[in-house]
């Protein structure tokens, strides 16, 4: 149960982060921490209390295993938050380059 | 091989193939381009003829495994429906694209760029499991947001950025909503989690993953209280891009989704219904008030869109029959006059070199072929009668006066005068009038972008066909998969045993 909780700090860390923070790499890293808190969410659901790894041998029973399914899908969700981080990031530099700041007030040029 | 496989393949493949050796060829990738998307179309088509024989589903197992282990892809009504719409869009204008990026370098970055938006687009809407679905909105997000940026200028970085930071939220509250559902349910293909939640109904989950999956594809649609980001992104991109994320991106991944999630899978409460009508309600309000004031073409095309979407939820909202065939129908609509309305934009914006309106005047004597179907586009987009708009819009308003939503109906039939307005302003600065100063430099555009307006002006005028008893049948199948709610894992369940 702490376990849960903390994530749930952690998501609202990284909320809080995208929100309040003007400098866009610290929003990045907010990002980051929100896509962390979620991946370690679904790695729980999967776990099991002195639960074992599923794999089947010839002369045992497996009675309590972890889940692999959700390890799998965190794999994906990871390298796809990898992609958003460099697509971030790579504009967030071109944004430095024109417009000489990371300050995400002062980067205002569309209105309307 | 299997239609539906190859719907997702073959662009992600062509995709790799350009990125490696698009830069060698001379016209290779867009002459690639152009043959993936028109196979892609006559492929969406040949599978509305195997829908028919094949009853109301096909599912194809992909490596062979059997669901709920194995992935699977499924083709319904509704998805062979949006698969028509996204893949007739994208070739008109892949076309387009021919000679309006000839100006950018790294053309062939682009193509590459675009076939991978467009196999997300097919991916999203023939996944048949959960996990698969987030993984290609990802997809088709995070080459939106490349897209977007594309022209590297310091407004496109600007609004790319703003993109990417909402959509990637969006996205990791839709995996949250997965993550809950994998939790209780312990499975993610779409019927079988419906089948689950049938037997075991839990109420509270339900809500709260609802409240997740909201945030998450509204955002992604840009329904009202999240629409903050789509005029600067919409604005921004590149013409093609515009078109194709105004007219298909923000339907696929926004509404395509959020209709599958809430009808078939969670099954639609009464109370979402209602948060869904007020939502659409409020967009097509602040929409539209947001459009008639700018002055920038895109942008108040952007803005439209916001409010034309709002039509649609609202329609989704009313939840009746009759309401869904509306909002359906407004949907195949407003891909097409929105991207060609964008794509007139684009010319506009190539042949005079700006895109504010208080710069232009009497571009029809210059422009005649752009005047012309960027008129059936606002006469479409406003609802002026023989158009397909008008007859998509009577359907909604009706349908909420039968249900007894007078206020809304009344609200939506404002909002629609509200349209006519400000596409009448569109008109008037743009191309009728007189020139404001002398541009003899003014020349119309090559001819692959008119071949493409003409194209998509066609189809704008006689979309109202589909409405006939002959042709009903394709709009008809698609609501009857949203208005059925639960058939859809029946029908799956019994193609997959």
């Amino acid at each position: 149960m702490t376990a849960y909780f903390l994530c749930l700090v952690m998501f609202c860390i990284g909320l809080y982060c995208i929100l309040r923070k003007r400098n866009i790499i610290k929003i990045i890293i907010g990002l980051g921490i929100i896509d962390y808190s979620v991946s370690l969410f679904f790695v729980l659901i999967g776990y099991r209390l002195h639960g074992r790894s599923p794999i089947l041998a010839g002369n045992q029973t497996i009675v309590n295993m972890v889940d692999p399914l959700p390890q799998a899908m965190v794999l994906t969700t990871i390298v796809l938050g990898l992609a958003v981080t460099m697509v971030t990031v790579s504009i967030a530099v071109r944004i430095y380059g024109k417009y000489g700041t990371f300050d995400i007030t002062k980067i205002k040029r569309l209105k309307g | 091989m299997n239609s539906l496989f190859l719907l997702v393949l073959l662009p992600l493949a062509f995709a790799c193939i350009i990125t490696l050796v698009g830069k060698r060829l001379k016209n290779f990738p867009e002459a690639v381009t152009i043959a993936v998307t028109l196979f892609l179309s006559c492929t969406s088509l040949y599978l509305l003829k195997m829908l028919d024989a094949a009853g109301s589903v096909i599912v194809y197992k992909v490596g062979g495994w059997l669901p709920p282990l194995g992935i699977c892809l499924v083709a319904d009504g509704l998805s062979v429906f949006m698969l028509l719409v996204v893949n007739t869009v994208a070739l008109p204008v892949a076309i387009y694209a021919w000679s309006y990026m000839k100006i950018y370098t790294a053309k062939s970055k682009f193509y590459a760029l675009f076939l991978l938006l467009l196999g997300g687009l097919n991916g999203v809407i023939v996944s048949g499991d959960l996990f698969n679905l987030y993984v290609f909105i990802e997809l088709t997000s995070i080459t939106a947001y490349i897209l977007v940026a594309f022209g590297i200028n310091a407004e496109d970085l600007e609004a790319s950025f703003k993109y990417a930071i909402m959509g990637a939220v969006a996205s990791l509250f839709i995996l949250l909503g997965i993550a809950f559902l994998y939790g209780y349910t312990s499975t993610l293909m779409m019927a079988d989690i419906s089948f689950v939640l049938s037997a075991r109904p839990n109420t509270v989950l339900v809500g709260f993953v609802s409240v997740l999956f909201l945030t998450g594809f509204g955002l992604k649609a840009a329904v009202v209280p999240f629409h903050s980001w789509l005029a600067d992104a919409h604005s921004s991109a590149p013409s093609p891009v515009s078109a194709m994320l105004s007219g298909i991106v923000i339907k696929t991944i926004g509404i395509y989704a959020l209709t599958r999630v809430f009808f078939n899978v969670l099954g639609a409460q009464q109370n979402i219904l209602f948060v869904l009508m007020v939502l659409g309600t409020a967009s097509m309000v602040i929409g539209a008030f947001l459009a008639i004031t700018q002055n920038d073409i895109k942008r108040m095309l952007a803005y439209s869109s916001v409010s034309q979407v709002g039509y649609i939820v609202f329609a989704l909202g009313v939840g009746t029959p009759l309401a869904i065939l509306g909002g359906i129908f407004h949907l195949l609509n407003h891909a097409f006059f929105k991207s060609l309305l964008f794509l007139n934009a684009g010319a506009i914006e190539r042949a005079v070199g700006t895109r504010e309106l208080n710069k232009m005047g009497g571009l029809n004597s210059r422009l005649p072929v752009t005047g012309l179907t960027s008129l059936v586009g606002a006469m479409g987009i406003s609802g002026v009668p023989p158009f397909g708009g008008f007859w998509s819009k009577l359907i909604i308003i009706i349908a909420a006066v039968a249900s007894g939503h007078l206020v809304f109906a009344l609200i939506a039939a404002l909002v629609s005068i509200i349209t006519l307005a400000y596409y009448l302003k569109f008109q008037t600065l743009a191309f009728f009038g007189v020139a404001r100063k002398k541009q003899p430099e003014i020349k119309e555009v090559s001819f692959t972008m008119k071949s493409s307006m003409v194209a998509l002006a066609i189809v704008c005028i006689v979309s109202g066909v589909l409405l006939t008893p002959r042709c009903s049948h394709f709009l008809n199948q698609a609501t009857h998969v949203v208005a059925a709610g639960m058939g859809y894992r029946d029908a799956v369940l019994r193609a997959v045993k």
